[in-house]
């Protein structure tokens, strides 16, 4: 965009904005008096998005590198760890012959502590809490959150909670080694193993904090999107991002309280003698008092949120990725109304499929039908959108971005795991699948790695929108390619071992007569995690560097893209807008329209005499 | 805007941004008891349940917190009718019957235990304190907003203003949700 057609742009919003009396009430800026406020105690929706990200790359670097070192463990079993003896300390015990050896409590810590993070610090925090906060606002034509004060309560509820998992890495007992799923008696009693004392404490403190942080985000979410768009952008005007951003909140908003009334009667049973989940266990010989309790229903309880929990890290990788895929193919999105409902119904079908993941838990098999029904029905919406997004490529003038490259990974990580989803959904089948390499292999292309990609494209494209600068390009797409190629080179052989019945979690598999031939396949999938994970680090230094010295950005919409964050002056202050709000006039999705003398038209620009004739011909 | 408030300008449309997240709030708040009393009813259909006559002081709790109910509503009416001293009435009336509602619960609690019910005992006992544990506690922080309506009652000069309003109407759907809530988990917790 040249610096004349900008220069169009802020007359138009003069002349046709909409008038809020923003700056007459608000004489200078209060938020950004000084550095704490404006980069600490931020009240502003787009530096807490920058807050929330940067916080999800540091937890996403830990959570990361604590897979290498149990892939390690997996891969080369008989090798020595001494070397890690420095950063691991006493989990790694030397014998005389000076080898070191992976403590097997702390290996289940490591994978315990990696779920945890990865799931809800790094793709529920580091991705809703990064793009909700930084396009929600900015896309609706808003001046901020419908509360900043609440918004920013939510950044330091999380940063409260990433504090608290912190120091339980520390404990001498180790973190909390039952699984990120933390199902009792590993979970509900002190002395079921030594990760379950302190460790269960914190990590239940932890994550109560993180609750709080994502019901204060939701809700500001939904009461933002719901109330404060600018005029002329109603519904169906609304980018996919914010739909996706919308029904995201408001699945948090459902689903984590059940999981805090889970967490009550598990602090209950820890605490205070209850059983709610226990009964007639023995811990080293020795009988417990407990009886009556079931563990079922922790798993129902979990499982509730933890379904629901799934698309909310999905689902705002789906809205990146429509928006990323659009702009970078010129084309309008393929089916936007369809876009709309399907994630409207994945998001009420993601209340109702929670027991498939309790097939094998002795639940009845007659109620296990149900459930299979209606998570083999999310398949639906869940091809309506493939299939839409393949479709908006199609005869696209695509440009491959490292963004773009990113996005259309997205939909090609996304097939691949939502296909053998259908195999799990189906409950005979899980009798074999259940608890295997199967199962990792799905949950980590189509949630992990898909989600990865989401993120990866929405930080490409609107990172220019945070920082003013580009992201260098060449390390972009090598960072994609090894990505893409590393991923899959690390997940598809699971499926293998999955099927043979390969069962997760266990410590090591050169043991079992029946697992001993895939030492070498675990071997491969150890290197390619090193070098994928390596790959990521090309990412980090990308981001860093790019933030002080990238590409600076010149005009303000770089992409030529329609929705109105690209109409905001380049280094925007609180407020957004420096004067009157954008109108909306239009879809977010006018690109190559006919007849346009460019391929995309901004959404604040009125229709034309000829669209108007149009329109009132429908 | 000032500096912890809600953003007050923009495009006004319908319900007032800070009711509307209340409301999103008490839909949380809803699927927590419900995912509470689904447990219940899980765990009681598995046996092995204690069966035992419900205190009659939650009676007399429930009846507290309802005609609570009806004196902050009344209060509400009264600041909106410029009845001032109705208005400065009820509040710290309404105030002392949440006081007593909680402090009636806990009686309940004591008059269980002297029963025979015990926490730790079977999850039957369990499940109840747990359940009207939890409300009191929503219940106390409603007590916290109408402390500070009652300071607001009486530290400023009666006005009506439509902030004002709004402001009270927060406080006011608010005890009425903890309000109805309990006599749904009452109901609940009776029948069971
Ligand atoms: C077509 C759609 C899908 C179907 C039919 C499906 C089905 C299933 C089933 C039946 C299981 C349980 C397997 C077992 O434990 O034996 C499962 C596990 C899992 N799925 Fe999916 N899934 C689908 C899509 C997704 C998506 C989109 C995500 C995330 C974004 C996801 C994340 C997970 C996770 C995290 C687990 C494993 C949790 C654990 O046990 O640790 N799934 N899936
Ligand atoms: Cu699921």
């Amino acid at each position: 965009m040249s610096s004349s057609q900008q220069q169009e742009t802020d007359v138009l919003i003069n002349e046709q904005g909409y008038d809020d009396h923003f700056h007459e009430h608000h004489h200078g800026d209060k938020y950004q008096s000084n550095f704490i406020t404006h980069y600490i105690f931020s009240q502003d929706h787009k530096i807490i998005a920058r807050q929330f990200l940067v916080t999800g790359i540091f937890w996403a670097i830990i959570g990361a590198s604590m897979s290498i070192i149990f892939r390690l463990q997996l891969g080369f079993p008989d090798d020595s760890m001494a070397w890690l003896k420095p950063i691991l300390g006493k989990w790694i015990t030397i014998n005389d012959a000076g080898h070191g050896a992976l403590n097997p409590e702390f290996y289940y810590a490591l994978v315990t502590m990696h779920g945890t993070i990865i799931v809800f610090f790094v793709l529920t925090a580091g991705l809703s809490g990064t793009f909700a906060n930084l396009l929600i606002p900015y896309q609706l034509g808003a001046r901020d959150m419908a509360s900043p004060f609440l918004n920013m309560l939510s950044y330091w509820f999380f940063f409260l909670a990433s504090v608290v998992m912190f120091i339980s890495l520390f404990l001498s007992t180790g973190p909390f080694a039952g699984g990120w799923t933390a199902y009792p008696p590993l979970s509900a009693l002190p002395e079921a193993s030594s990760g379950s004392g302190a460790g269960m404490t914190l990590w239940l403190v932890s994550l109560t904090f993180f609750v709080v942080s994502v019901l204060l985000g939701g809700i500001n979410y939904v009461t933002t999107v719901l109330n404060l768009r600018t005029k002329g952008m109603n519904l169906w005007r609304m980018p996919l991002t914010v739909w996706a951003l919308l029904v995201t909140a408001i699945l948090g908003i459902l689903s984590f309280p059940v999981l805090v009334s889970g967490f009550f009667l598990l602090i209950f049973d820890r605490g205070m003698g209850t059983s709610f989940y226990l009964s007639e266990i023995f811990v080293n010989g020795a009988a417990m008092q407990n009886v009556g309790g079931s563990p079922i229903l922790y798993q129902h309880l979990f499982w509730f949120l933890g379904h629901p929990e799934v698309y909310i890290i999905i689902l705002p990788a789906m809205g990146l990725t429509s928006e990323v895929l659009s702009v970078h193919a010129r084309k309008p999105i393929f089916g936007y109304k369809a876009m709309v409902y399907s994630i409207l119904a994945i998001g009420f079908l993601s209340f109702i499929v929670w027991a498939h993941h309790m097939f094998m838990s002795g639940v009845n098999p007659f109620i296990s039908n149900f459930f299979v029904v209606f998570t083999l029905i999310i398949a639906v919406p869940s091809a309506v959108k493939v299939f839409n997004w393949i479709s908006t490529l199609y005869k696209g003038n695509i440009r491959f971005t490292s963004a773009m490259l990113f996005a259309i990974g997205f939909v090609s990580m996304f097939i691949s795991g939502g296909l053998t989803g259908i195999f799990l959904g189906n409950s005979a089948i899980d009798i074999q699948l259940h608890d295997t390499y199967f199962v990792v292999a799905h949950f980590h292309i189509v949630m992990g790695i898909a989600a990865f990609f989401g993120m990866f494209a929405g930080v490409y494209h609107w990172f220019p929108r945070m920082y003013g600068r580009f992201m260098n390009e060449t390390l972009g797409r090598i960072h994609f390619w090894m990505t893409i190629v590393g991923a899959y080179a690390i997940f598809w052989p699971m499926h293998y071992m999955g099927m043979a019945g390969v069962p997760r979690r266990y410590y090591r598999f050169d043991t079992f007569d029946a697992f001993g031939h895939f030492g070498g396949l675990n071997e491969f999938i150890t290197i390619a995690a090193i070098i994928t994970f390596s790959a990521q680090l090309l990412f980090v230094f990308n981001f860093f560097y790019s933030i002080w010295y990238g590409k600076k950005m010149t005009t303000k919409n770089p992409w030529g893209a329609t929705t109105l964050e690209w109409t905001t002056p380049i280094k925007a202050g609180h407020g957004n807008w420096p004067g009157k709000l954008p109108t909306v006039h239009r879809w977010a999705y006018d690109y190559s329209k006919e007849g346009a003398d460019k391929d995309f038209i901004q959404q604040h620009l009125p229709l034309t005499d000829k669209e108007k004739a149009e329109e009132a011909n429908h | 805007m000032s500096n912890s408030g809600i953003i007050e300008h923009k495009v006004k449309r319908g319900i007032h941004p800070p009711l509307f997240a209340l409301w999103a709030a008490m839909a949380s708040i809803v699927m927590m008891f419900g995912s509470l009393t689904s447990a219940y009813i899980v765990r009681q259909a598995a046996g092995n349940w204690l069966e035992f006559r419900m205190p009659d002081i939650f009676f007399y709790s429930t009846i507290t917190i309802l005609i609570s109910s009806v004196t902050l509503h009344t209060s509400y009416w009264a600041f909106r009718n410029g009845r001032k001293n109705l208005y400065r009435l009820f509040l710290p009336v309404t105030l002392i019957l949440g006081i007593a509602f909680v402090v009636m619960q806990y009686q309940g609690w004591q008059a269980l235990y002297d029963i025979g019910v015990a926490l730790d005992g079977n999850p039957g006992g369990s499940f109840f304190y747990l359940i009207s544990g939890v409300h009191a506690a929503h219940v106390v922080g409603g007590l916290f907003a109408l402390i500070v309506a009652a300071i607001y009652a009486f530290t400023l000069p009666y006005n009506y203003t439509e902030k004002r309003r709004r402001r009270f109407q927060l406080v006011l759907h608010y005890w009425h949700f903890v309000d109805i809530l309990w006599v749904y988990l009452f109901l609940f917790l009776l029948i069971q």
